[in-house]
């Protein structure tokens, strides 16, 4: 597993919908901020390339010292952001297709709004174990 | 001896129109979505799901008895498990099981291991009281009461509450006996 990563998922309208630290490295408030910042700004160089291609998943569109961001477009224009410092593309995509499944389900919820927070549990729980067994 | 209603609703289930599982549960939660908009107290939701279900099951009764080929049950007992097994299996592709029958057999419980009306679906925390399948209670009510059966039907298990299954326990008030529209000498 990782020592650092950082997933939340960014709505269409660009407001952040979940968090989570995700990774094994003992958790420090101004490092969740700085992650935060990190995958803040991200966001346009997505916005740029998210057109410009067929893919959902975008590996590595920016970097920060050693930290990595990758990240997936749902067709819905919904961005699930991880900031990693691992290099395992290939878990990394898996997660994130088996994330997708999972919000789906969410959306499929008819007591949930789209756009709103993701309260869950179920799914906070499910994405946490993703992610130990993926990145 | 009355004749033998059929056991299960499953040919009954193969003959009539089906339509796409999703789209039905998705419907069905568009309702309670639009009910919880407009109602905003969940007590309020729950009451017009009831009365919407009765009002679904008042003529669903016609649809069911004229189909399955269900003759006049003997006993209480007997209505139970005909809407369990073929009820539940004709209108909602799954069967109930009947337990927890009470002494003197006036009440029992409907039990639904599965139930398609709550695919998707996890209460949020703004919706607690809510009994979201609360529309089949107020069928099966409606259902009883067109054939000379009051009852009053209460969730007692919901599996979006945490239980393990769903629990729909009915109470047989009392039966009504048939009215003779017309006086002997009109």
């Amino acid at each position: 597993m990782a020592s650092t990563a950082c997933f939340i998922i960014v709505s269409r309208n660009d407001n952040p919908i979940y968090e989570a630290e995700v990774g094994s490295a003992v958790k420090k408030e101004e490092a969740a901020h700085q992650h935060q910042f990190i995958l803040h700004a991200a966001l346009d160089i997505v916005q740029d390339i998210a057109w410009n291609t067929n893919a959902m998943f975008l590996k590595a569109v920016d970097r920060f010292n050693d930290l990595v961001v990758s990240v997936y477009v749902t067709a819905g224009h919904t961005r699930f952001m991880l900031l990693h410092d691992s290099r395992n593309d290939d878990g990394i995509k898996s997660f994130f297709q088996e994330v997708h499944e999972l919000y789906i389900k969410i959306l499929f919820n008819p007591l949930y709004l789209p756009g709103s927070r993701i309260m869950s549990s179920q799914f906070d729980t499910k994405v946490r174990a993703l992610a130990r067994k993926y990145l | 001896m009355a004749p033998v209603a059929p056991r299960s609703g499953d040919a009954v289930f193969a003959n009539v129109e089906r339509v796409n599982a999703e789209l039905f549960t998705l419907t069905y939660g568009a309702i309670v979505r639009q009910l919880l908009t407009d109602l905003e107290e969940v007590d309020e939701v729950n009451k017009q799901l009831d009365q919407m279900g009765y009002n679904i099951g008042i003529r669903l009764i016609d649809e069911f008895l004229a189909k399955s080929g269900v003759s006049r049950c003997v006993d209480f007992k007997e209505t139970a498990e005909v809407i369990a097994k073929v009820g539940f299996k004709m209108f909602l592709g799954v069967t109930a099981s009947v337990t927890n029958w009470d002494a003197d057999g006036t009440s029992c419980s409907l039990v639904l291991e599965d139930n398609p009306l709550v695919d998707f679906v996890e209460l949020p925390d703004t919706c607690q009281g809510l009994y979201y399948c609360n529309i089949l209670s107020g069928v099966v009510r409606g259902a009883l009461e067109m054939v000379s059966m009051k009852t009053e039907v209460t969730w007692v298990r919901d599996m979006l509450r945490g239980d393990d299954a769903y629990e729909l326990r009915v109470k047989l008030l009392k039966q009504v006996p048939e009215e003779y529209p017309y006086k002997d000498d009109e």
